[in-house]
């Protein structure tokens, strides 16, 4: 055989993900978004961390529970009154970073508490309705058939409820608690996942490594799961991520009416809804969660868009 | 060629696809064939006469709707492919009959590395530790003259050239010592000098390995330089069934005639290409008869009244037309 005109010039070229990386890299608003994105994680990871009563007798390192009546509805940078507040409830520096509220509960622990509740409101409602999304849009997409049409119509029926209505009512009925709002708005929002990944799958089915993985002896979950899903992943992890700034914002209405997670725990909603009757006393108190509420959804839509526009590969032959 | 034993013997296939306006495109008629093992069976015709059809209802590959394998028979060393449960025909597909395709640069996962894809190739059908499957696909990659294989296990499809990765779709064919191999149009994506590579790496791996090669294709050099016997397809019939030899040197059926006719020649001056007049007809909507008629330059009354049958002249060659010996050659 004629080993040696054997061809070994091969491209050293990019993987689709570096392709992506670096059109994302010089999209500033998408990168921006991430470094908040980032830092937000980080905040809300580290605001577990001090608000948390780790040794009962110290009590946690900044407390959203001490009430201090002396210091109520101080604005931003007050110092701790040391007279009135017994050395064992002063904040962090003896300082009101962000004020405090009409309790005397400082501002900013109780906004590191919420900033948790937030992340892990949005990542595991969004994690829940994307497995559920995934799941069901490529069983419709690759088998087609009945199959497509029994999960499609039951996504129209779906989409005909008023998702914040329904949510309301689930927990009117069942009561609050954070894992029930993750759940029902997990269970209420997998719709547009589903369409997506079934639209993937739709053109993922005719293309020929499916052909080929089948003439290999696959099972069909093999091929979906294994074979088709990693190549239909690009617009999932986009909606997810701005599924997860819609889930954020959803959490902080729901707060704000009193449906969301139960007191004594803080989440920005409520403390958004708190704040509403001081609104001309005490701007702070509804100006801090609303602020963060909107830099958070924002940086988190920017960044999904720039992934969005980093993964369309008609984008890519432009900047390239 | 012949033989009692044979490795995979087709009969009848009759591949038709439903379409919700208008009539049924019967794309493949009563197809019978047998390969030996060892042996190279090149199923040659126009393009959408039926060949990649045949052969992925072979492997129980038809999209099905719009789909179906009517009847027939594929009986794979005493099993009959066509009539298996579906779970027993998974581990047939890649185990005992494998199948590669016309274009390496789509038939590859582009988010798996080669090596991955050809070790899970093996998983499926062998109970093996990783690091078993890992020397095996190395090996595998040596085989398909892959240089440097242990890299190139690492490497992503879109690292290698386009005969490259038909190599890898050839290793993962081989994974598991199938006895039939299907290769549709293995080498009409590449360039000519890749070609001559590939072609001499599956005859070889034939010859080695022992088992039986399908090639579909519509290059009849591809067919001279490689196969043993030839089945000319013409509008989902098989129209002629031949050692290569001697249908190079003497086709019977007019079609087959034709397609050797427009062959191009480098004698350069030659004025211009003889073609077959007309085109293949659409599955859905093919001539009476003989499917040929229409195209062909001996046609008479019969050929447009009745289906010719596949005739035996002489041993292992095989004809469908009506005009055989009598007015075929008086022109």
């Amino acid at each position: 055989m004629t080993e040696s005109k054997l061809q070994t010039a091969d491209k050293p070229s990019r993987t689709p993900f570096q392709e992506s990386w670096r059109i994302l890299r010089r999209n500033r608003l998408a990168m921006a978004g991430m470094v908040f994105f980032i830092a937000f994680f980080l905040l809300a990871l580290a605001g577990v961390i001090v608000t948390q009563e780790w040794d009962l007798r110290r009590g946690a390192v900044m407390d959203p529970t001490t009430i201090r009546l002396a210091d109520k509805l101080k604005p931003p940078m007050t110092r701790c009154s040391e007279s009135d507040v017994p050395a064992t409830d002063r904040p962090l520096f003896g300082v009101y970073l962000l004020g405090t509220d009409s309790l005397g509960r400082d501002v900013l622990s109780r906004m590191l508490q919420g900033a948790w509740v937030s992340l892990t409101v949005g990542f595991v409602a969004v994690g829940l309705s994307v497995a559920i999304g995934i799941f069901l849009g490529g069983l419709a997409g690759y088998f087609g058939r009945w199959v497509d049409t029994i999960i499609m119509r039951f996504v129209d029926i779906m989409l005909c409820i008023p998702r914040f209505f329904l949510i309301l009512t689930v927990l009117a009925l069942w009561g609050g608690g954070i894992f029930k709002i993750m759940l029902v708005v997990g269970i209420t929002s997998w719709m547009g996942t589903t369409r997506f990944v079934r639209a993937e799958f739709l053109s993922l089915r005719r293309q020929d490594f499916v052909t080929a993985a089948r003439a290999l002896g696959l099972s069909d979950l093999r091929i979906i799961f294994r074979h088709m899903l990693p190549n239909a992943l690009a617009p999932v992890l986009v909606s997810a991520t701005i599924g997860i700034a819609g889930t954020i914002l959803l959490e902080a209405g729901l707060s704000f009416l009193g449906f969301g997670v139960p007191e004594p725990h803080a989440t920005w909603g409520k403390i958004l809804d708190d704040g509403r009757k001081y609104l001309f006393d005490a701007p702070w108190l509804t100006f801090t969660p609303g602020f963060a509420i909107l830099i958070v959804v924002l940086s988190f839509n920017l960044f999904g868009e720039g992934l969005r526009d980093a993964f369309n590969p008609k984008l890519r032959e432009r900047g390239a | 060629m012949g033989g009692t034993g044979k490795l995979l013997d087709v009969r009848d296939i009759r591949v038709t696809f439903r379409s919700s306006d208008g009539p049924p495109a019967r794309a493949v008629e009563g197809v019978s064939f047998a390969l030996d093992a060892g042996e190279t069976l090149a199923i040659v015709g126009e393009s959408g006469c039926g060949k990649s059809v045949t052969g992925l209802a072979l492997m129980r590959l038809i999209p099905s709707p719009p789909g179906i394998i009517e009847t027939g028979q594929a009986i794979l060393e005493g099993t009959d492919l066509l009539t298996l449960p579906e779970h027993q025909m998974r581990d047939i597909r890649g185990g005992k009959i494998a199948m590669i395709f016309q274009e390496p640069m789509t038939s590859l996962n582009p988010v798996f590395k080669v090596g991955h894809q050809i070790a899970e190739a093996i998983h499926v059908h062998q109970d093996i530790s990783k690091e078993d499957a890992r020397t095996r696909v190395i090996d595998l990659l040596g085989r398909v003259q892959i240089p440097s294989p242990a890299e190139r296990f690492e490497s992503y499809p879109h690292q290698l050239s386009g005969g490259m990765r038909q190599r890898v779709m050839i290793a993962m064919a081989l994974a598991c010592n199938s006895r039939v191999l299907i290769a549709d149009e293995p080498t009409t994506a590449l360039d000519v000098t890749i070609q001559a590579q590939i072609l001499e790496l599956l005859e070889g791996l034939r010859d080695q390995t022992g088992m039986g090669l399908i090639l579909i294709t519509h290059d009849l050099a591809v067919v001279a330089g490689t196969a043993n016997r030839v089945a000319v397809m013409y509008a989902g019939r098989i129209v002629e069934q031949s050692p290569v030899a001697e249908l190079f040197a003497k086709p019977l059926h007019p079609y087959t005639r034709g397609l050797l006719k427009s062959i191009p020649s480098r004698n350069v001056g030659q004025a211009k290409l003889p073609v077959i007049p007309g085109t293949v007809p659409e599955a859905s909507n093919k001539p009476a008869a003989c499917h040929f008629h229409p195209r062909c330059p001996y046609a008479r009354d019969i050929c447009r009244q009745e289906v010719p049958e596949l005739r035996k002249l002489s041993p292992g060659r095989l004809t469908r037309c009506w005009a055989l010996g009598d007015w075929l050659d008086e022109e």
